[in-house]
């Protein structure tokens, strides 16, 4: 077993894997890396499952001492990573050697960085999974849900497999401006005419309220006509719109059922891009049928392999 | 019973069976929510039920939305609710007071109604569990008498104790655990909702019952209860 121990830690600082699934029906909503792409790349560096159990660090201010060797491999935002005062780019693995310190200071590009550690992070499951909610107290090192923090002690028992380094044309461009895909959902036909061109023509703005809830957008007001709703289910996603006409997209904490029109729902690539949005970024929606959105999302699932 | 498929995302898609909430619904959607496990076996991820809608959440990996939507359509042949289908009854026991219930006085005020009686009407009715969502185990049901029923605080409490009964509308609910909460709480069950070591985790599942039973103090602190006043929460 390989040891880390945790120097400096925020609340923002979460244990994740893939996400906690089979219990929705109970109110007990999914959990997981925000950015679903960058855990699992974090992952494919050391030869782990894609899923296991990584830290998910938000904006920085996070750092561990290594008790032993160890092999780790850090994906996603750029929080400029050092070890002992040295600059470490991400997408790659490297070895913290015993006694070094590995910091993540603040957001260079990116929100969220990924650190991976070989056959994942050690936690209980809850629930099927060692997700993080801090608000249902489900998951982390101790299976309550609590932030990580300075003191304790990350531990893997994995056997590093040799390391690996993220071809250059495989990583997600977290700066890009291409627009967000939006899956259309039933409620699209009731929003006004005027609306759904501001949705598709003009720019959202990522606002500061923002967190593994929901991120919500600034931009033009946006009018639901139809009928109010009856709660139902919320996809990872969803784009919703409450009465101040200023949407919402929601994350892995969103409450499981809700009654707020939708626009829609962003695809699980879209989404994974959004998370790495800080606030002000500008970001643009492009509609896209199902069945191609399917497409994409299985020809990027081969870039794993 | 009028169903369509919608799409929710892209790998979520959307069963409507009704357009209204009623206790009705519920045979219909208990028998939907079994033949949607049992045709998409592995393949489904989650299904979530609320009042008229089940969302499908399945595996994209091995599992088109085109296909997905045919086994939604496959499950809805000869679909009829039958016996089997049916939830369980759970009887809960609240103290009802003033002290953990602090609306109770303004829902007979409301109502027009002594608090004793308020009290025989909540407790007279078995409720139905339409859904379950907010927090892991928290049930929304209903439906309440109409002249029980009231709408949400104007300012939602911050912090609302584990166990507390309330109204929102014609609907009734206990919070499982501690948390923020906008309902009219009338009273306190001992009764713990959401268990992670209990098997199935939530005592509740949509498409049960339910029927509160009034208990004295006495007997709701030898059932385990928490008397601890509301306003010393906070």
């Amino acid at each position: 077993m390989s040891r880390l121990t945790i120097t400096a830690s925020t609340p923002l600082c979460l244990l994740q894997d893939g996400g906690r699934f089979g219990v929705r029906h109970l109110g007990v909503t999914q959990g997981g890396a925000a950015d679903w792409c960058s855990m699992s790349w974090a992952n494919w560096l050391l030869g782990n499952g894609l899923d296991v159990p990584v830290v998910e660090i938000t904006l920085g201010g996070f750092a561990v001492v290594a008790e032993e060797d160890c092999l780790l491999a850090l994906a996603g935002a750029d929080l400029g990573a050092q070890i002992d005062g040295e600059a470490l780019a991400p997408w790659r693995s490297f070895k913290l050697s015993k006694g070094q310190t590995l910091q993540l200071t603040q957001p260079l590009h990116g929100a969220r960085a990924y650190l991976a550690a070989p056959g994942g992070f050690a936690a209980p499951k809850v629930l099927g999974s060692s997700a993080t909610v801090v608000r249902e107290e489900l998951g982390g090192l101790d299976g309550l849900g609590l932030p990580l923090a300075r003191g304790a002690t990350l531990s893997y028992e994995g056997q590093s497999l040799g390391g690996r380094e993220m071809p250059l044309e495989l990583r997600p461009d977290l700066q890009s401006d291409t627009p967000l895909d939006l899956v259309l959902g039933a409620q699209i036909g009731q929003f006004s005419g005027q609306s759904l061109f501001d949705v598709f023509n003009s720019a959202w703005t990522v606002d500061s309220r923002a967190d593994r809830m929901g991120i919500r957008l600034l931009g033009k007001t946006l009018q639901y006509q139809g009928q109010p709703m009856i709660s139902e289910g919320i996809p990872l996603g969803a784009v919703q719109v409450p009465p101040d006409g200023q949407p919402i997209i929601l994350l892995n904490d969103r409450q499981t059922i809700g009654g707020y029109p939708r626009l829609g729902a962003l695809t699980p690539l879209a989404l994974a891009r959004l998370a790495q949005c800080l606030p002000g970024k500008k970001v643009r929606f492009t509609p896209v049928m199902q069945e191609e959105g399917w497409r994409k999302h299985k020809n990027y699932l081969k870039s794993y392999l | 019973m009028s169903p369509r498929i919608e799409v929710a995302a892209l790998d979520c898609l959307m069963l409507r069976l009704f357009d209204e909430i009623a206790e009705a619904n519920m045979p219909w959607m208990l028998a939907a929510n079994e033949r949607l496990r049992a045709v998409f076996g592995e393949q489904l991820i989650d299904l979530v039920p609320s009042y008229t809608t089940l969302m499908v959440h399945y595996d994209l990996a091995s599992l088109s939305p085109t296909q997905a939507r045919e086994l939604i359509a496959e499950s809805l042949i000869d679909l009829s609710p039958n016996a089997r289908t049916r939830g369980q009854c759970h009887v809960l026991p609240v103290w009802y007071d003033l002290s953990v219930g602090p609306e109770l006085g303004l829902l007979a005020e409301r109502s027009g109604l002594a608090v004793e009686e308020v009290i025989r009407r909540h407790s007279a009715r078995e409720y139905q569990v339409f859904a379950l969502g907010f927090a892991p185990g928290f049930a929304f049901m209903g439906l309440v008498e109409e002249v029980l029923a009231a709408p949400r605080l104007n300012t939602p409490r911050k912090k609302v104790a584990a166990g507390s009964v309330g109204i929102a509308e014609r609907q009734t609910a206990v919070y499982p655990a501690v948390s923020p909460g906008g309902w009219n709480l009338i009273g306190r069950t001992p009764t713990k909702l959401f268990d992670r070591n209990r098997d199935g985790y939530s005592l509740m599942q949509p498409g049960d019952t339910v029927r509160f039973e009034a208990v004295s103090h006495s007997e709701f602190i030898d059932l385990g209860g928490d008397d601890t006043p509301l306003e010393t929460l906070a």
